[in-house]
């Protein structure tokens, strides 16, 4: 079955492909339901709600219920995706997401959106750029950023199928198609979209994968060859893949819309001393800084996370080899 | 109720507070305050309120409890424990490693446990969850919750209040265990959220306030309940800490009760002494 695209075609919104993922879901689950704190019509909620009212519940602006809430649904066999914005999901909601669903073992959805700095015009009150790094030490939590609308669709099938807490970041805009509609995903399987031999550019989410992809054409231009990966889940990690590209390539960098503390850069960073393959690495994503207003192009290049950036770490890191 | 059934809670209810004590016994301390004074209530919903099983603890239409207070997990334990849901020898590995019942109850741990509860301010969250799935569901079940009244201070409970109310979850019941202590003092000193019955009322809940140590008015409350169709219940339980151990009944320091030989053997003897005075009425 094909994994990728590799075709030059514009993606829809990932919280439209999210919504219309849960709405199909529902169809075939009648225990879905969708939980939401307010802001649901930034993600189409409407069109949920539309289809299903009896199965859509706004609580208000109230994100400490919307986990707990959710958790006490599942505690009698509903199936709750639970939706707000990321910097609420994960900073305002973290003792219950910890305690009412992870730690009870229950059966929630946990949706964020507008990660990273993707919430853009609304300042730095509204960007995430600590969510994954105040999830992922949750035990039995799974961590999805879909890069494109396919691999969201998978992501929120996959999700309501199997038990257990889930965190799916999703951003708001789309940039381009890079899987295959029927593409097939594994949870804890990282994709290579791109092959390469003198670097390796491990992305997550839509907007730094396909920055990731564009500092591989700039990196292409001047005669190096990277390799692009979409690690897809933060965890569990794809510690087989992140060995298999530092063995091979001898240099990684990360990529993340988040902080460069506690998300991926870390994540990939455990990985490497742990398995003894430590290879020079740069982190590449949000600063020790917070989130500040302006267009996402902009904040790209105030934080350093443009393709621009991502070669010139890319050639540090080659450098770097023994 | 006739009274033999009365009488027969009331012995119930005692013996839950032996069965607190043999925790405590085991482990060498203990939540007692905190147990002993919502005894009363916790033996009413098992022994006469609910509709539950204890061979068939995942009853599909059964009535759920809830320990929004998880810290009183030893009176949800002695009450599962008397009602037959396990072996009363569990009691004796309270607070070892791995045993099935920790500090706060863990619903994979034990039969009768509903959701796991300990961080406060969840728990009434949980409820309005439950109450209202279980409502989609086209199901018969009510939900109990019992909550702390320091508990209170909690603002996500205030979301919950709201939401009980909006969504018009008359299955759900709240019985807050109104003992007007917490750890650092009397809860009208530390943070008051008196009166308690207002706020909730407020918000739209059919509220009322009983004497939470006297089961025939324990039970006629419930016997009544819905109090009002279409809105969420509150029952203010104004209680005792440490109800049925009169050395520290209402005491601040008996929140956490680590007893020496002699203080164990006074309270063993005042509930053997209160049951045979019960069983003489």
């Amino acid at each position: 079955m094909k994994l990728i695209l590799n075709e030059n075609m514009d993606d829809i919104e990932l919280t439209k492909a999210y919504n219309e993922a849960l709405i199909a879901v529902a169809k075939e689950n009648p225990n879905v339901v969708d939980v939401e704190a307010d802001v649901a019509n930034c993600i189409f909620g409407p069109n949920f709600q539309k289809e299903f009212p009896e199965r859509y519940i706004d609580l208000g602006i109230c994100e400490q219920s919307l986990s707990s809430v959710s958790a006490g649904m599942s505690a009698v066999g509903m199936v709750p995706f639970c939706h707000t914005f990321a910097v609420f999901a994960s900073r305002r909601m973290c003792d219950q997401n910890y305690i009412s669903c992870a730690y009870a073992k229950n059966n929630v959805k946990i949706v964020a959106s507008a990660p990273g700095i993707s919430s853009g015009e609304n300042g730095g009150t509204h960007h995430a750029n600590e969510d994954i790094a105040l999830v992922r030490p949750i035990t039995d939590i799974t961590i999805m950023e879909p890069a494109d609308s396919a691999a969201m669709r998978w992501a929120v099938k996959n999700a309501a199928e199997n038990f257990g807490v889930y965190y799916i970041r999703a951003e708001r805009y789309g940039q381009k198609r890079i899987y295959a509609d029927d593409a097939e995903f594994k949870i804890g399987q990282a994709n290579v979209i791109r092959e390469g031999n003198d670097v390796t550019l491990i992305a997550e989410g839509n907007l730094m994968l396909d920055a990731s992809l564009k500092a591989a054409d700039l990196l292409a231009a001047e005669g190096i060859s990277a390799r692009v990966v979409d690690i897809f889940t933060i965890k569990p990690i794809d510690v087989d893949t992140i060995v298999k590209c530092a063995n091979e390539t001898g240099a990684i960098v990360t990529v993340e819309n988040h902080s460069i503390t506690g998300g991926l850069g870390s994540a990939v960073a455990e990985v490497l001393v742990d398995q003894f393959c430590a290879v020079p690495m740069k982190r590449i994503g949000v600063p020790n800084r917070f989130g500040e207003v302006g267009q996402i192009p902009d904040l790209q290049k105030v934080m350093h996370m443009t393709p621009e950036d991502i070669a010139a770490a890319a050639k540090t890191v080659i450098g770097g080899k023994k | 109720m006739n009274k033999e059934e009365l009488k027969q809670l009331k012995v119930t209810a005692l013996h839950c507070r032996q069965n607190v004590l043999r925790m405590i016994k085991a482990n060498g301390s203990g939540h007692l305050g905190p147990a002993f004074s919502c005894l009363d209530i916790v033996t009413a919903l098992y022994f006469h309120v609910m509709d539950v099983d204890p061979k068939n603890p995942d009853k599909e239409d059964r009535d759920r409890f809830l320990l929004s207070a998880g810290h009183k997990g030893m009176a949800q334990y002695a009450a599962l424990a008397e009602k037959g849901y396990f072996e009363k020898e569990i009691l004796d590995t309270f607070g070892q490693f791995k045993c099935r019942i920790p500090g706060h109850p863990d619903m994979h741990k034990l039969p009768g446990i509903e959701v796991n509860t300990g961080s406060l301010g969840h728990g009434l969250n949980l409820a309005c969850g439950m109450a209202l799935a279980l409502r989609q569901d086209k199901k018969k079940s009510r939900v109990f919750a019992l909550m702390g009244d320091g508990e209170l201070a909690e603002g996500s409970n205030w979301e919950a209040a709201a939401i009980a109310a909006q969504y018009k979850l008359d299955n759900l019941c709240v019985i807050v265990d109104a003992n007007g202590l917490q750890i650092s003092g009397h809860t009208k000193d530390v943070m008051s959220y008196e009166p308690i019955t207002d706020h909730f009322a407020g918000f739209g809940w059919a509220v009322t306030e009983i004497d939470g140590n006297n089961m025939e008015e324990v039970v006629a409350t419930f016997d009544k309940l819905p109090l009002e169709s279409g809105k969420p219940n509150l029952i203010v339980a104004h209680d005792i800490k440490a109800k049925g151990f009169s050395e520290l009944e209402d005491q601040v320091g008996c929140h956490y009760w680590a007893p020496d030989q002699e203080a164990m053997a006074r309270a063993e003897k005042e509930l053997e002494d209160a049951i045979k005075e019960v069983l003489a009425q």
